[in-house]
């Protein structure tokens, strides 16, 4: 068979058989991350980096130790260490992977794959949006003019065609449909219907192009607040499976309007596996996750001063 | 180079010469780190007009001097921008042609303009696996005008990339045609020691200008590859006092400035 052929009817069955309900998916964080996050599933992850990273539902998947995953995302940042420092990650599918260009080259990214302890599959960043645009269409590929005659090209094994119209070469990257696409967002309402404040990164499509999609956020809101802004609505009910309330659910990532990202925190990550590599990581999720046991405790580790500063932080910058 | 002590540090020297090659009422695509400060001197200095595209799908921003973002997908990034869109689109705007200038760094270039961002060593197994691509393969593919800014360094300028992350013209000559890329251009290569630019026919680089009190022959020797001089080679002004200040005040910590 050839590399990225896909079952297209199986994968338009699923979403068929999805109950597309308006009553309430509100349930905790342990809930979705065992309904939906398998052990060996591909997990597209929404936000970009350090910026609405669904964090909350990365450390649930750590304490729920589900192993052999996929993890997809426009740029990969401090969750993969997290992930892999556990042992739980088999395939990173991103256009890069570090913590941040302010702390350099990530250690553990090296490790893992110069090490070959995972296998890191680099597109480029719009190949990669593409890939799961074409799933949120419920098509198979779509064309491009990037990769063409890079080595990305050729690691990929990406077909060519000449358009059937007018003769340009054109890429034609291969769809990417994910089995859970975990997206943290400002607000949602009970049923599901998300609205994304500032930057949509390629959340609105990692939902349409999940098989399952769980949603944690800052705040539930009456779904009033939807029906009279319905123009507002990032993502509609129908294509989301679970809704968790998570203030401060991205943390140490920045929520766009919400709070700035804690950039003491990843320093402080960064100084520990540019130390120790991956064993870094590992003394980092054994204290804070594991050592924490729940999110919660983890956010009251941090402290609510610091917590407040970094919302003063957020509207400082927006001012 | 002369032994007394520089005044401005490479990557300054760096910044405001690409800044200079932005033309005003141009929109240009910025990554993180010096091509993020080049694009905002331009904007104080002589290009007003001149509007900073950011991947995260931030459209025209008002960047806070002082206040630099850390990512080109976080808050500070998108200051009174005119417009946010999703990062797909953001790259499907450049597609389209609406992106005149796209500015790249390079761990690794060649006498081609090829990028490395990917890997040192063999593919299968490498010695430096790097973060890789981002958004940098997709500029190089469709912004109008590529401007590849660096410092000049030996192991930098190779004969050939190790992995061909971001196109430039590929193996020369029509190859990059051939290979589907239509649209858009390697532009120039700045450097702390001068200004590349592309031979029309083969391709390949060509020395410019070089950096007032910078031997030709200095730069050939800091270049992996034999570097043709370009034969009406110019000699480019300093920096002013005017552009160092305001750098100044961009990046008072050195964060985009390092080096």
């Amino acid at each position: 068979m050839l590399r990225y052929a896909l079952d297209l009817k199986e994968k338009r069955r699923r979403i068929e058989e999805k109950t597309k309900s308006l009553q309430s998916k509100v349930m905790n964080l342990e809930e979705a991350v065992g309904r939906f996050v398998k052990e060996g599933s591909h997990m597209a992850v929404g936000g970009c980096l350090y910026s609405r990273t669904p964090t909350a539902a990365i450390h649930e998947i750590i304490r729920q130790r589900i192993d052999g995953l996929t993890l997809s995302r426009s740029l990969v940042g401090m969750e993969a260490d997290l992930l892999l420092a556990e042992g739980l990650l088999r395939k990173v599918v991103t256009s890069w992977w570090s913590v941040g260009y302010a702390w350099g080259i990530s250690r553990v990214m090296r490790t893992a794959a110069e090490g070959q302890l995972v296998t890191f599959e680099e597109w480029s960043h719009l190949a990669l949006g593409l890939r799961y645009r074409a799933a949120a269409m419920g098509v198979t590929f779509l064309p491009t003019f990037s990769m063409l005659g890079s080595d990305l090209e050729n690691t990929n094994e990406v077909k060519s065609m000449n358009c059937p119209y007018s003769g340009e070469r054109l890429l034609l990257v291969p769809a990417l449909y994910p089995d859970v696409g975990i997206i943290h967002a400002q607000a949602a309402d009970e049923s599901g219907n998300v609205r994304i404040g500032g930057y949509e990164f390629m959340d609105q499509d990692i939902a349409r192009a999940s098989e399952r999609v769980i949603v944690t956020v800052e705040r539930i809101v009456d779904s009033k607040t939807f029906r009279e802004r319905p123009d507002a609505t990032t993502i509609p009910f129908f294509c989301v499976d679970a809704v968790v309330k998570l203030p401060y659910g991205a943390y140490p990532s920045e929520c766009w309007g919400s709070y700035e990202a804690d950039f003491d925190h990843f320093g402080e990550f960064a100084k520990r596996t540019n130390k120790d590599g991956i064993e870094g990581a590992r003394g980092y999720v054994d204290e804070y996750i594991h050592g924490s046991g729940s999110f919660q405790n983890f956010l009251r580790k941090m402290g609510p001063r610091k917590l407040e500063n970094l919302k003063e932080n957020m509207r400082n910058v927006l001012k | 180079m002369s032994s007394s002590e520089p005044e401005y540090s490479k990557a300054e020297v760096i910044a405001v010469n690409t800044a200079r090659l932005l033309a005003d009422n141009k929109t240009v695509f910025v990554g993180i780190g010096v091509p993020m400060a080049a694009a905002l001197l331009a904007q104080l200095t002589h290009s007003p007009n001149l509007s900073i595209i950011f991947e995260g799908g931030i459209i025209a921003p008002q960047l806070k001097r002082g206040k630099m973002p850390l990512s080109t997908n976080e808050v500070r990034a998108g200051r009174k921008a005119m417009a946010f869109c999703s990062i797909t689109d953001m790259f499907l705007y450049q597609q389209r042609g609406f992106l005149d200038y796209g500015l790249l760094g390079a761990a690794q270039i060649d006498k081609c303009g090829n990028i490395n961002t990917s890997l040192i060593g063999s593919i299968e197994k490498p010695k430096v696996r790097l973060p890789g691509s981002g958004g940098a393969n997709d500029i190089a593919s469709s912004a109008t005008r590529v401007i590849v800014s660096v410092t000049h360094e030996k192991r930098r300028f190779v004969e050939k990339v190790d992995f061909i992350t971001s196109p430039g013209f590929l193996e020369g000559g029509d190859s990059r045609a051939n290979a589907g890329l239509i649209f858009g251009e390697p532009y120039k290569v700045v450097t702390d020691l001068g200004t590349m630019k592309f031979d029309p026919a083969s391709k390949r680089l060509v020395l410019e200008t070089v950096q007032q009190g910078v031997e030709a022959r200095y730069v050939q020797d800091n270049t992996g590859f034999d570097l043709p001089i370009a034969e009406n080679l110019q000699e480019t002004p300093p920096p002013t006092r005017r552009e160092l200040s305001t750098l100044k005040a961009i990046d008072p910590e050195k964060v985009m400035l390092r080096g």
